[in-house]
């Protein structure tokens, strides 16, 4: 017998975009041997081990010749896992095991385990869909994996084994078809605004927020309910439209965060990273770029909760994606590109020993110390944010309080107020001009400071249900500037 | 560069400074012209520690002790201790800094810009020749110009021990006046000036207690704006006591949406001020509710 040849292809990932890589396997007389080539990272190297052991735990044949593995394009880098199924079944059809023909029409995608088994591996969306855009009808893909495939329109083989895969290809099994994705109940997940207690200028704040997309600052000292505000505004936020949901799966897929339960992420999403995160792990990176945490929050929530202790560097390294909505990462290896256009809600004590604004307690910090932590954060930084709330800790008891509104009742106003804002945008009227141009005068309020509070004001004129911004609402918004010993 | 000097003895050396058991031989300027150091003035002195109420009363005093014509004299120190100065820049007054360093020393550095427009208004003086060096032992000395060219003295906050105590021991040995701020009984930014009125300092209740020493009136009251029905509202409670926008809400049963517009409207009319998210009516806002 002598060369044989046979492909497989699968898609290797470049940021959130798939590109396509055929998967050749060679067999030659000579010595056993087996190499991959084709710039495998280390995870797609040890392939070999899984692919020999799967094969034979597959009950199947493991051809004593040599064989060569290439993905092409060879220029390009391949990472992770997910190339074990293709390279197994390109082995498969190179030694006459499946029909090469019917291989040639699947895509397929999946990590082996030593038994044989299929794994899940991150960006099965992504892959599905240049799958489908290339023509292909169908993806070979690990059972967990089939729902979230489904979602790109491709038809998923779902499969357990890869002696599953060999039989199918074999014509000898037809796995049970995949019902698409039914969007999960909206109602019913994460926390409800209900549950808060008073702060009604922070609700109110946020309720101005979600329909506006502002970005807010929280100042307050340690227990006024900041972080619990700030993780109930997804729940007031108007739900992703189909495109945007299918958006942010495929980000949370490639970043391998997508819960194998539901695979279509339809809710905004909220992502808290803690304090001691690097820039990477934030804005995104890694030497084939990852998303980062302001990816993951695309269409939804980036909470950095006790914001001036995250670093320095991280903090500065948001301002680009919060003006540009997206990440650009460029390496050596190559660039990638992510949507980011996310909420940010900031959360901070009012000084590093947090009793200012707490009237039972007394601040002990130094003016220098002071200086220090609102320098920490950036002017440039504090213009992101239209909206600043100081919740001073009240002196009577909150917990006297009526309970709040819940969450669906804020989001009911939210929704049509959002349409407003985006379809028209409500124009200022004389009289706010007006009163605009007497705070600019009086306040000090600066140029930027000015436009500030006008998008604020435009969302305040939204929620009204006005088409003219009134200075009513000027003047609610002129109340969320930040505090002018912030503003340093 | 040089700069203008009033020596002791001739003409254009401060007459009250002159009282001082070991006043300056010579004082350097920047600014001037030297003859406000002659006007009615007032040193108002916050501790470099202060919470937001004692930066908010040094910044409301100085300004509206500014509005009636008489210049604001203090140290331009680090931190909230500025607000005096700012204050008195606000109302469009003359301000006087007195600096513990060589005249041409922006101290501290974050002040330099303060320091220009001080210049621009009054004056920065310093009994120091260009080139000394800022140094502890050097502002006790500054503090006696403060007290020295001052008619009256305030000291709006004040831990016990605190630097701002010093400017006080000296008014008091030149004879002048001292009013110092009450706070409150509890709180430890306050020892130093409420014990300054159990030794017989004059409790200050408003900038009228000052003027009144210094023979001085006010400006005659801006007309009472004209105020919306719930701007008006919010005056009674905010009178009783300071409050966050939350507490108004609950006093007053308006929304947070309504209560910040009317905030602001009162903010801007220069009837309340905040700070840390919590509202104070100021003395033009207490005389109207």
């Amino acid at each position: 017998m002598e060369s044989v040849l046979a492909r497989a292809v699968t898609h290797a990932l470049v940021g959130i975009e798939a590109r396509a890589v055929e998967v050749e396997a060679h067999l030659q007389n000579g010595v056993p041997a087996f190499a991959i080539v084709g710039l495998p990272d280390k995870a797609c190297q040890e392939a070999k081990e899984r692919v020999r052991s799967g094969i034979t735990s597959a009950e199947l044949e493991w051809p004593l010749r040599r064989i060569t593995v290439n993905l092409a394009p060879a220029g390009l880098r391949k990472e992770g896992s997910g190339y074990d199924l293709p390279i197994a079944l390109a082995v498969l059809a190179a030694s006459r095991q499946v029909p090469p023909e019917r291989l040639a029409e699947h895509a397929a995608v999946g990590e082996l385990g030593l038994d044989g088994r299929l794994r899940p591996v991150p960006g099965v969306i992504v892959a599905a869909e240049a799958a489908r855009r290339a023509g292909l009808r169908r993806l070979l893909c690990p059972h967990e994996s089939a729902p979230e495939a489904a979602l790109a329109g491709i038809e998923p083989v779902p499969l357990r084994h890869l002696a599953e895969a060999g039989a199918y290809l074999r014509g000898r099994y037809e796995p049970e078809p995949v019902e698409p994705a039914v969007p999960p109940s909206r109602n019913g997940s994460g926390p409800d605004l209900a549950e808060v207690r008073g702060q009604e200028r922070a609700r109110r704040a946020l309720e101005i927020a979600a329909a506006g997309r502002h970005n807010v600052l929280l100042a307050g000292p340690p227990g006024t309910g900041k972080t619990m505000l700030a993780r109930r505004l997804p729940g007031i936020l108007p739900p992703l439209t189909l495109d945007e949901a299918l958006e942010v799966t495929r980000i949370h897929s490639v970043a391998g965060v997508l819960p194998p339960s539901r695979p279509l992420v339809d809710r905004p999403p909220f992502r808290a990273p803690h304090h001691t995160a690097s820039a990477a792990a934030v804005v995104g990176g890694g030497p084939g770029p990852r998303p980062g945490e302001v990816s993951l929050a695309h269409r939804g929530v980036l909470l950095l909760d006790e914001l001036p202790e995250f670093h320095r560097p991280v903090l500065e390294a948001l301002r680009q994606p919060l003006e540009d909505g997206c990440v650009a990462i460029a390496r050596v290896a190559g660039q990638a590109s992510f949507p980011a256009r996310f909420m940010l809600v900031g959360t901070m004590n009012m000084c590093p020993c947090g009793a200012r604004g707490d009237p039972s307690l007394e601040c002990r910090c130094s003016p220098q110390k002071l200086a220090a932590y609102s320098a920490k954060l950036s002017r440039a930084l504090l213009d992101r944010f239209d909206l600043v709330v100081a919740m001073p800790r009240s002196q009577a008891r909150e917990l006297d309080a009526p309970p709040g509104e819940a969450s669906g009742v804020v989001r009911a106003r939210v929704e049509p107020a959002a349409e407003a804002v985006r379809e028209a945008k409500p124009r200022l009227g004389r009289e706010g001009r007006e009163l605009l141009a007497r705070a600019v005068d009086a306040l000090p309020l600066s140029a930027r400071g000015r436009a500030r509070v006008l998008r604020a004001a435009a969302t305040v004129a939204a929620l009204a249900g006005a088409a003219t911004i009134e200075p009513a609402h000027v003047a609610e918004a002129l109340s969320y500037r930040p505090p002018p010993d912030l503003a340093t | 560069m040089s700069y203008p000097v009033v020596s002791r003895g001739r003409t254009g050396y401060p007459p009250l400074l002159a009282e001082l058991h070991d006043p300056p031989d010579r004082l350097y300027l920047r600014g001037g012209p030297a003859s406000v150091l002659a006007e009615p003035s007032v040193a108002v002195v916050v501790a470099r520690s202060c919470s937001s109420y004692g930066a908010q009363v040094a910044r409301e005093i100085s300004r509206e002790l500014a509005a009636a014509g008489v210049v604001v004299v203090s140290g331009l120190a680090r931190g909230i201790d500025g607000e005096a100065h700012r204050g008195a820049l606000a109302a469009g007054g003359r301000t006087v800094a007195v600096l513990g360093c060589g005249i041409d020393r922006d101290y501290p550095r974050a002040h330099a810009h303060l320091a220009g427009r001080v210049a621009e208004s009054g004056a920065v003086v310093s009994e120091y020749p260009p080139g000394v060096e800022p140094s502890p032992w050097r502002f006790p000395a500054r503090n006696r110009i403060v007290a020295g060219l001052a008619r009256a003295t305030i000291v709006v906050e004040a831990r016990e021990r605190s630097g701002a105590l010093i400017t006080a021991d000296f008014a008091l040995e030149l004879g002048r006046e001292v009013f110092a701020v009450p706070g409150e009984i509890t709180s430890s930014l306050s020892a130093g000036t409420n014990d300054l009125i159990r030794q017989g300092a004059t409790p200050l209740l408003s900038a009228d207690d000052v003027l009144g020493v210094l023979g001085l009136e006010r400006p005659p009251p801006r007309p009472p704006a004209d105020l919306s029905r719930d701007a008006r509202a919010l005056l009674g409670p905010l009178s009783e006591l300071s409050r966050s926008l939350d507490e108004l809400t609950r006093a007053t049963g308006l929304d947070s949406a309504r209560i910040a517009a009317a905030l602001t409207e009162l903010e801007l009319g220069g009837l309340v001020a905040v700070a840390d998210g919590v509202y104070r009516p100021t003395t033009g806002g207490r005389s109207l509710s």
